[in-house]
């Protein structure tokens, strides 16, 4: 029998969150609960979780402007997006596995269910991996993705925006998560962006110009910070008292 | 400690999931180092778990991933990526498979065990931030009668109970309804 000896995670704030029905973004109505969820302490199986390490990665997975080219590169606006993973209590986080999607410059995804009309890149995938480092620095190239329609109470069109899925040390910091990028008109008017109630909130899915980071004569640079949810360390005090 | 920074805000996973966490269903080419579909575990009794999800209309939902994370056959949680998979719901029947072990009983935080369970993430279109929720056996009546998390649950508690599946030994079936008389309990962890 395993003892819980390890620390627990303050509760979410669900009202920071997007709540789960956002009548506005129509896939919700159906998809959201209505009970209340269930408020339970965590135990080992949610303070524990996997760990991916490099030997997960294959060697171009960050990057994109190379992990699938056939014949030369991507289409496209070249970026490289890097940030820092820090928790709640601004801790690095370490060892972080970032899985990366995202549209090609004219906004289709390769993918057997996107009929978009916009045509694939044969050079790009869209998909990319990056570990977080000791400190919590994470970095990955790609393109900038484009914008692209999608049926919501009529037609309506996403901002350009990169999903990730982040694993931190243990399943109850389990994020995915989009963002976009600083100074793009569409942000505001995306019902999926505007599931997020909080203007502080919507900010903080925003990518930042990082003109520092820009590769001359080569790629421009955003950076986007990632906070995960923290180890409560004052329970983990007490359970141990 | 005082929270200095608030957590990155969940947006959903959106129909193309797929591209990212597993990239085979979306039709590319790359090595995904054995998390789909299986967990790794193989000391114990193998079962299969089955299942879909439906909406609050009853519909089946063809474009969800679902993650599960839990203990081997001893309660305890391996080193490494072993105890946890992903597989999505096929995109004609909807249907989405684990193979596992049946896993051990995990403490409860006052150290007493819990009955046998996995843990369940569900992401897709439509969900704005993911859903919590935990697969327990049906065939396990009296550790379910003890368990802490069950015991909790007023209503539906059915919900969470995988079902042994007469056609064949060891094998579950768990579905998953996202709204409706049947909703699955979730769980704020
Ligand atoms: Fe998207």
């Amino acid at each position: 029998m395993v003892s819980n000896n390890k620390p627990a995670f303050a509760q979410r704030d669900r009202t920071w969150h997007p709540k789960g029905l956002t009548p506005a973004y129509n896939s919700s109505v159906l998809r959201s609960p209505k009970r209340a969820l269930l408020q339970m302490p965590p135990s080992l199986s949610e303070t524990s979780g996997p760990v991916f390490g490099h030997n997960m990665l294959g060697e171009h997975d960050a990057d994109m402007l190379r992990n699938a080219v056939v014949d030369g590169d991507p289409v496209g606006e070249r970026i490289v997006v890097s940030g820092r993973v820090l928790d709640e209590y601004a801790r690095p986080q370490p060892g972080v596995l970032i899985e990366i999607w995202q549209a090609n410059a004219g906004g289709r995804y390769r993918h057997v269910r996107d009929g978009y009309l916009a045509p694939l890149d044969e050079n790009f995938s869209g998909y990319g991996r990056c570990l977080s480092d000791e400190q919590g620095n994470y970095s990955f190239r790609t393109i900038r993705p484009g914008p692209y329609p999608f049926p919501n109470n009529g037609p309506a069109w996403r901002p350009a925006h990169i999903h990730l899925s982040l694993f931190g040390a243990s399943f109850a910091q389990r994020l995915i998560t989009q963002f976009y990028f600083e100074g793009d008109p569409l942000i505001k008017h995306c019902a999926i962006v505007n599931a997020v109630s909080d203007p502080a909130a919507v900010d903080r899915m925003v990518a930042r110009l990082d003109l520092d980071n820009a590769v001359p004569f080569d790629a421009l640079a955003y950076r986007f910070d990632i906070v995960l949810r923290g180890r409560n360390e004052t329970r983990f005090d007490t359970e141990h008292s | 400690m005082k929270k200095q920074l608030r957590e990155t805000p969940s947006q959903t996973a959106g129909p193309y999931v797929h591209i990212g966490l597993l990239p085979d269903a979306a039709g590319i080419d790359v090595d995904h180092h054995g998390i789909a579909g299986h967990t790794g575990l193989n000391s114990g009794t193998p079962i299969v778990i089955t299942g879909v999800v439906r909406d609050g209309a009853g519909e089946i939902v063809k474009d969800a991933l679902l993650e599960i994370w839990q203990a081997g056959d001893d309660g305890q949680f391996a080193d490494g990526h072993r105890g946890f998979a992903r597989a999505h719901t096929d995109f004609e029947t909807g249907e989405f498979r684990f193979e596992t072990v049946k896993p051990g009983p995990v403490a409860w935080t006052d150290g007493t065990p819990q009955a046998p369970h996995i843990t369940v993430m569900i992401f897709a279109r439509g969900i704005n931030i993911h859903l919590h929720t935990r697969i327990y056996f049906a065939d396990e009546a009296d550790a379910n009668a003890a368990d802490p998390v069950l015991n909790a649950i007023a209503d539906g508690r059915e919900t969470l109970l995988a079902k042994p599946e007469e056609s064949s030994n060891n094998s579950y079936r768990f579905d998953v309804s996202l709204q409706g008389e049947a909703e699955t309990v979730f769980f704020d962890i």
